[in-house]
């Protein structure tokens, strides 16, 4: 073997190790939070965590049941305010407007994911809760606040590659409908929209990602109450929050029901990960 | 077919899992890293715990290491929790704890450093200035729900209470809610400074929080006919007293032996006085 062989051969070797390096870290976060969280489920049962309404970890009771529904409550919120907005936007952009808007406005909207989570939790903190207790009642911190503060959060996301996806059409699309005589909105409606919606499924599921992982800015404006909320305008506690609020003070028994919480979410984040790679899988075939 | 497969973004699923992997990853990393706060400096004398405690410990190290030029001290927060399984572990020299210790937890030495008064908080515009500790045990059980019914203008109370494990939390279930339970649909916030602003703004809500961090954006209620402050708490007139706790594994070793007696010489007690903490030099009843 002459030296540039075996060079070659041990940069190839290299760059498998870190490679591989990456992919190891889920392996071990993985494991790890499987390791904590699953002892303490089976100990006071699975059936407890997952439909227990009473969260007193002093007093052993790990009800996750308000956490689970105040997670999809909070990111279907979300989706309401984020998705009719999102694609509003994209089709404005890609359709309706000059080249010169579409470069001005896009970075913007590009600027808007780079804002951390606990400016937009502040916003939320000092705007829109206390507008929400004037004008509606209630404490302010509450579902409708978390929803409205993460579905501008999850814009960006959404527009961005849900325009990628309008953008991406072939333009004899365009010209082939406008030349049967439909309409521009016609177009997008009835020829656009379903050619794209494999793009814009793929953004409302990555928007949804966001929503449920996001904790800072929900923590700060969703009041945390360990309970099923009662309306728009009850506190909520997400699975996340549940976890970045106690775990400070937490050990034993209930560290590690913080821990089956993110077993929890895993298992969340799982289920949605594997529809987007089954809707991804159907556009395919 | 061909503009379907153009459409889709090429690396989707993939995308789709960093975000919430990354954000669950940084969650990872703080558990993990709130359990074991491992003193940096080597030479130095490291203390963790109590948030609570926190702003305290580290005046008193500012002026400790003004006092012993050479003499480095490092204070970290992280939880009453945290600060005691770091004092078990060795992790840090000397443990925080604003809640008194689990019988399990008994093995480690205490040292009370001071005492502080807890303080049921409202709007400063409340028209309720004076309840009984029976009726804060109601409302934060969620069995009073209208102000009307407690002598103030109508309107559904906003209850604020602390996560649970909180110190401060606990204190205030041990002092005022006894066996109750503080109701779940109570809004829950992690530190004084998030319940005091809540409180501050909201004219409907009520709240507990350390003495020392009341101000004028929230007016602190009379119980039971006695009015928190350091001499009420002095006096032992006022219930709502905790200890704040140092711990240690074994005996003192020389520099955090030499720590706590500064921390509990009169010039370190004046110190917390000026603070809004009560000393314990001037010696109250186990409240």
């Amino acid at each position: 073997m002459t030296r540039l062989e075996r060079s070659e051969k041990l940069i190839r070797l290299s760059l498998l190790i870190i490679a591989f390096s990456a992919v190891s870290v889920l392996a071990v976060i993985t494991v790890f939070i499987f390791e904590q969280g699953t002892p303490v489920l089976f100990k006071y049962g699975f059936k407890n965590f997952l439909l227990g309404l009473d969260w007193y970890p002093g007093e052993k009771s790990f009800g996750l049941l308000p956490m689970i529904i105040g997670s999809l409550l909070v990111t279907l919120g979300a989706l309401v305010v984020g998705v009719p907005l999102g694609l509003a936007c994209a089709v404005t952009l890609t359709e309706f407007s000059s080249k010169r808007v579409r470069q001005v406005v896009k970075p913007m909207i590009e600027l808007l994911a780079g804002i951390p989570s606990v400016v937009y939790g502040f916003i939320g903190v000092v705007i829109l809760v206390p507008f929400i207790r004037r004008t509606l009642g209630g404490p302010g911190l509450s579902v409708l606040a978390a929803s409205i503060i993460l579905g501008i959060m999850i814009l960006p996301t959404i527009i961005s590659i849900s325009m990628d996806s309008f953008t991406a059409l072939p333009k004899t699309y365009r010209e082939g409908s406008i030349a049967l005589g439909a309409t521009r909105w016609q177009t997008v409606r009835l020829v656009l929209f379903p050619a794209a919606r494999s793009g814009i499924i793929a953004s409302i599921i990555l928007g949804m990602g966001r929503a449920v992982g996001e904790t800072m800015a929900v923590i700060m404006i969703a009041g945390n109450a360990a309970t099923i909320p009662r309306s728009l305008l009850a506190p909520v506690r997400t699975l996340t929050s549940n976890i970045a609020l106690e775990m400070g003070y937490a050990s034993g028994d209930h560290r590690q029901a913080l821990f089956a919480t993110g077993v929890i979410l895993f298992i969340i984040i799982m289920i949605l990960n594997t529809a987007a790679n089954m809707t991804s899988r159907k556009r395919k075939g | 077919m061909k503009a379907r497969e153009a459409s889709e973004p090429p690396n989707e699923p993939n995308a789709f899992w960093r975000m919430p992997l990354f954000g669950f990853l940084s969650l990872c990393l703080i558990l993990q890293d709130s359990g074991c706060s491992r003193g940096s400096a080597q030479r130095g004398l490291t203390v963790a715990g109590s948030t609570s405690i926190q702003p305290f410990a580290d005046r008193w190290a500012e002026i400790y290491m003004k006092i012993h030029p050479g003499e480095v001290i490092n204070v970290q927060g992280g939880g009453s929790s945290a600060g005691i399984q770091a004092a078990r572990e060795g992790a840090a020299d000397i443990g925080m704890s604003s809640r008194e210790l689990k019988a399990d937890e008994k093995d480690l030495s205490e040292v009370i450093v001071a005492w502080d008064g807890l303080a049921v908080i409202v709007h400063p515009e409340n028209p309720v200035r004076e309840l009984t500790i029976d009726r804060v045990r109601d409302i934060f059980a969620g069995k009073v729900r209208d102000w009307k019914d407690i002598g103030g203008k109508p309107g559904a109370l906003t209850v604020v209470t602390r996560e649970e494990g909180s110190g401060t939390r606990g204190a205030f279930q041990e002092l005022v809610m006894k066996k109750s339970r503080i109701s779940r649909e109570a809004i829950v916030q992690d530190s004084n400074g998030t319940v005091r602003e809540i409180v501050a703004h909201d004219p409907d809500s009520i709240g507990y929080i350390s003495l020392g961090l009341v101000n004028d954006a929230i007016r602190s209620l009379i119980l039971d006919g006695v009015k928190p402050d350091v001499e009420t708490i002095k006096a032992g007139k006022y219930s709502l007293v905790r200890p704040f706790l140092f711990l240690i594994r074994g005996a003192p070793r020389e520099k955090a032996g030499a720590f706590i007696d500064f921390v509990l010489s009169e010039d370190g007690q004046d110190l917390i006085q000026q603070e809004g903490l009560i000393p314990v030099s001037k010696g109250i009843g186990e409240p």
